[in-house]
């Protein structure tokens, strides 16, 4: 845990002011004069769910590393990773104003009842297919909902998801790619894109559940509400489906799945993540490197 | 850029076959730094068609804003000089300066000549 040579990297070094530059809404955006914006306890705990949603996927496509079909898609899906952990920077740092806590603090310390993600991006990553299915729902979700929050009433809101929605382009873009060819490649890539579509399903209508918070939220222009983002995204999904010769699961293997994720409630799933995520800041607290 | 022969677990829950054979084909890269510049020649990947080969040349090789244009190029479409072949090839123009246009004056006013 010894901090490094300071060129041990060449030219690479990340210092507590450089990791403060890339948060969106600070710095030049807030504007002249203004001091860092503190959260509304309301708004607070709406920007912690954002944000729990892009850090738990973010450590799920971690995984892939080394283990995706090709080294340059190890490389694909760890270069999505770190644009959502770039989000979940931004949100969890704003969430944390409101209760003095930092992103760090709320990231690596928080235990799985106080993480408020939707079931959607805890799910196990499955094989490549289905990895890419749930990257499919999960980013046209993201591209509605980005492109709504960056005309949020809230400045810091506002930015994030103004910053996000070009890069949450590009994850949609890469996830219609591969569904493309999985489900028109082989008969055996055909049949996994659909196990895939069929495993991730069940969790997409929680991302659409409105709930008193996010209403009231809403109201005001701060957040946006949940419902109004469901025709898009769906459309946005069938779009890629057409193409592609999909469905959506239907009859047997269609359910939804109950979701409770905003409320603290998660599947099993979610546990072992937090376990790897947070064990090396929780055995040594403070540690840098 | 797969471990021939070598199967893991993670690699066949992946569906992905790690045999040579089955890899990816190989595409040269050109980035073009700004406008004005040309593209340069700045690497190679592997990629199952053109359209991800693009893709992965972005996230390979443009991620810290390095490039405004990527061209892909399937690398057996390249067709190289022999590198046997060197001295025939390249070491002729030694010893004849007059292939070189240094005896002219420059005109005023003309810039980067």
């Amino acid at each position: 845990m010894t901090r490094p040579t300071p060129d041990a990297h060449g030219e690479v070094s990340v210092d507590r002011l450089a990791l403060a530059e890339e948060l969106a809404g600070t710095g030049s955006a807030s504007g002249p004069g203004e001091g860092a914006r503190i959260a509304p306890p309301e708004t607070a705990e709406y920007a912690l769910r954002l944000g729990d949603d892009a850090l738990v996927l973010a450590q799920r496509l971690g995984d892939w590393i080394t283990r995706a079909p090709e080294l340059e898609e190890d490389v694909a899906l760890g270069n999505i990773a770190l644009d959502l952990i770039g989000h979940a920077r931004s949100l969890l740092h704003y969430a944390g104003s409101a209760t003095g806590r930092s992103e760090d603090e709320l990231a690596y310390w928080r235990d799985e009842p106080e993480w408020r993600n939707a079931w959607l991006f805890e799910q196990p990553n499955g094989d490549f297919a289905c990895t890419i299915a749930r990257q499919l729902l999960a980013s046209c979700y993201w591209f509605e909902l980005n492109t709504a929050l960056s005309a949020s009433t809230d400045p810091i809101l506002a930015a994030v998801g103004a910053k996000a929605v070009k890069e949450v382009d590009y994850h949609r873009d890469h996830a219609a790619q591969w569904t493309l060819r999985l489900a028109g490649g082989t008969e055996e890539s055909r049949r996994r894109m659909i196990q895939g579509v069929a495993d991730v399903w069940p969790y997409l209508d929680e991302l659409f559940e409105d709930d008193e918070l996010v209403t009231r939220l809403a109201a005001d222009g701060v957040a946006v509400l949940p419902s109004s983002l469901r025709a898009g995204t769906e459309a946005a999904i069938a779009q890629v489906f057409a193409e592609a010769e999909l469905e959506p699961p239907a009859g047997r293997t269609a359910f939804t799945a109950s979701g409770g994720g905003r409320r603290g409630k998660h599947t099993e799933h979610l546990g072992p993540l937090l376990a790897e995520l947070q064990v090396l800041a929780r055995q040594h607290p403070g540690a840098s490197w | 850029m797969s471990t021939p022969g070598a199967s893991t677990g993670a690699a066949d829950q992946a569906g992905a076959s790690t045999g040579a054979a089955d890899q990816w084909p190989l595409w040269e890269v050109f980035v073009r730094a700004g406008r004005g510049l040309s593209h340069v020649h700045v690497g190679s990947l592997h990629a199952p068609d053109a359209e991800l080969a693009v893709r992965n040349a972005r996230d390979l090789y443009t991620r810290r804003g390095e490039g405004v244009s990527i061209w892909v190029v399937p690398a057996d479409a390249v067709t190289t000089s022999d590198p046997d072949a060197k001295g025939a090839f390249f070491e002729s123009p030694a010893g004849k300066n007059y292939r070189h246009a240094v005896y002219y004056t420059k005109s005023e006013g003309v810039k980067h000549l």
